[in-house]
């Protein structure tokens, strides 16, 4: 089933399949968590089981979903565009600029910025510098190619985390342990607002991914190879390096780094799904959404009352599922 | 309207090595123009350039009257289809999907449209890859993936056809049957362009030959002129026998 080509039937009963499990997600999530909720006490609005539901676990499930979405959308834009099979959303540096944004704002006890959470603010900011850092120098030869993005991108991403273990050096023992918190990456409630916010700043970016589908098969192969079949590659380059970072930035200053999501669903889908991108990119946004969730799920109730990090989580659940996946799944054909 | 590539004084430096002299020549079609020289002497380079994929090149290189980085780049990738020497595939694409990119230019939309599956079944009957159109291109023989590499190029549906290397991977049966392959594509109206080591393939099947040296040109003529003992003595600097064969084509025997 892997080696069918794509079809407009088979995309939709590929994406179809992924929206339900996602969609079961989406409602089922919810209802887990540390203290058990009486679902009809919560539904006919009664304190405080409406709130627990409504303003705790479903934002918090939601903002896990465009989380893992995103991620596992930039993680296989990435991997395609860097034809790099390990590459993931943190690989280009943009995530390392939103950490050093937030460890700067954490360091130096900077709280609110204009109504927002200063952390947020400073992590976006970071993110965006870091990406117009790596655009001027990946394309200061004249033209851009993945090689030379590749290599400013992974050295910005060294000074980033280089002057993030200086910050976190000096630091007081209160920032220190909240900077080391923010690290580790979480999936905290937020508000609905925040929600908006963060939909409105990261839908650009996929839908732009989602409609340039066909050119991303071309450009996975090769620059060259694209350019010969009319993709401008440079220009694809820049506008997807540029989409990828806008979500990974934006998703990074809400949640922190949460590892393993990027590399892994995208991964697991190519392997059931096969490489062409019109399948793997939507499909790599939907079950990312729910394997991020169901993740976050587990981080708060395995240990309830405390929280396991979730990137703990992904890793722990993510991996031995991908080995499993690896051996079983035509072997043969991996490597 | 028969297609036309003008080059002239197209040269190149790269990084402070002259890689191209500035050259000059015009090709027209229906022709298929063997492009031979020892390995360096700038063949993929130029190759590269009529494919319009590498630009900072000095004089102009003219594809219908019109330079070809003014060209864009759907409309010459429509008319103009490139097979470089290889192709390094990092993920599970099968053969038959290499086969579709060839389409790319052609089609705007989404999906594959029933003329763009109707090119991609010619081209996959052509270079007989049938076999393993589903199967992944990685799991493929060298030679196995240079056909879905030309498929690919076919699916294209060109009027100029660049092939750098085409046949360095292939078995004797599909060697000659590529060439027949190109002289059938000539026949029906092709510019072929075809970069080979293989000098008695080029001279049975091309209808001219261009020989580089060092960056510059140093024959181009039809086979029987340019293939002679002295010309590849002075530039593959080997001693090489030229006899006739019985279509009066020219058969080389060299290191014996």
């Amino acid at each position: 089933m892997a080696a069918e080509t794509v079809t407009p039937k088979r995309l939709a009963s590929a994406i179809l399949v992924a929206a339900l499990v996602a969609a079961v997600v989406a409602v089922l999530t919810p209802l887990i968590g540390s203290t058990r909720i009486d679902l009809g006490r919560a539904l006919s609005g009664m304190s405080p089981e409406r709130e627990v539901l409504f303003d705790l676990r479903v934002t918090r499930v939601l903002l896990a979903m465009l989380a893992g979405g995103c991620l596992g959308l930039a993680g296989a834009l990435f991997q395609a565009l860097l034809r790099d099979a390990l590459a993931t959303p943190y690989t280009l540096g943009v995530s390392s600029g939103a950490a050093l944004g937030a460890v700067l704002a954490m360091t130096v006890g900077w709280k609110v910025a204009a109504t927002l959470p200063a952390v947020w603010v400073a992590a976006l900011v970071g993110a965006a510098v870091v990406l117009g850092l790596v655009m001027r120098i990946a394309s200061s030869g004249g033209r851009m190619s993945s090689f030379t993005l590749l290599l400013a991108g992974v050295t910005i991403n060294s000074i980033c985390l280089a002057l993030i273990l200086f910050l976190h050096s000096t630091a007081g023992f209160v920032q220190s342990f909240a900077i080391t918190r923010w690290l580790m990456g979480g999936i905290d409630p937020v508000e609905y607002s925040t929600l908006a916010w963060l939909c409105a700043l990261v839908a650009p970016g996929i839908v732009f991914v989602l409609i340039t589908a066909r050119h991303w098969n071309l450009l996975a192969v090769g620059e060259e190879w694209a350019q010969a079949r009319g993709v401008p590659a440079d220009r694809m380059l820049r506008m997807g390096y540029l989409a990828g970072s806008l979500l990974t930035g934006a998703v990074t200053a809400l949640t922190g780094p949460i590892g393993f999501v990027g590399l892994i669903v995208p991964h697991a889908l190519r392997l059931r799904l096969g490489a062409d991108h019109r399948v793997l990119l939507p499909c790599s946004f939907l079950w990312g959404a729910a394997f991020l969730a169901v993740c976050d799920a587990v981080a708060r109730t395995v240990l309830a009352p405390a929280e396991v990090p979730v990137g703990v989580i992904t890793a722990l659940l993510g991996g031995p599922f991908f080995i499993w996946l690896l051996r079983s799944k035509r072997r043969s054909l991996w490597l | 309207m028969s297609a036309t590539l003008e080059v002239s004084e197209v040269g190149l430096q790269l990084g402070g090595a002259r890689i191209l002299e500035p050259i000059s020549f015009a090709l027209r079609s229906p022709q298929h123009v063997a492009l031979l020289g020892p390995n360096g002497a700038g063949k993929s380079t130029l190759m590269s350039i009529l494919a319009g994929v590498r630009g900072g090149y000095e004089g102009s290189c003219r594809f219908q009257g019109k330079e070809v980085r003014e060209w864009g780049r759907r409309e010459f990738t429509r008319r103009v289809s490139f097979v470089p020497q290889a192709v390094r595939i990092e993920f599970p694409f099968t053969s038959e999907q290499v086969v579709l990119m060839g389409r790319t230019p052609h089609c705007a939309g989404m999906f594959e449209t029933g003329e763009d599956w109707k090119a991609v079944e010619e081209a996959i009957r052509m270079t007989d890859v049938a076999d393993f159109r589903r199967r992944d291109f990685r799991t493929l023989s060298g030679g196995e993936k240079q056909r879905v590499l030309l498929a690919s190029a076919l699916a294209q549906s060109p009027e100029v056809l660049l092939l750098d290397e085409p046949t360095a991977f292939l078995d004797l049966r599909h060697q000659i049957e590529l060439y027949r392959l190109l002289r059938r594509l000539c026949g029906e109206g092709l510019l072929v362009v075809t970069v080979t080591h293989d000098l008695n393939l080029a001279a049975a099947y091309c209808d001219r030959a261009i020989l580089l040296s060092q960056g510059r040109l140093a024959y181009d003529d039809v086979p029987e002129r340019a293939l002679r003992r002295e010309s590849i003595a002075a530039v593959y600097g080997v001693e090489a026998e030229v006899r006739r064969t019985e279509a009066g084509r020219p058969w080389i025997s060299y290191g014996g």
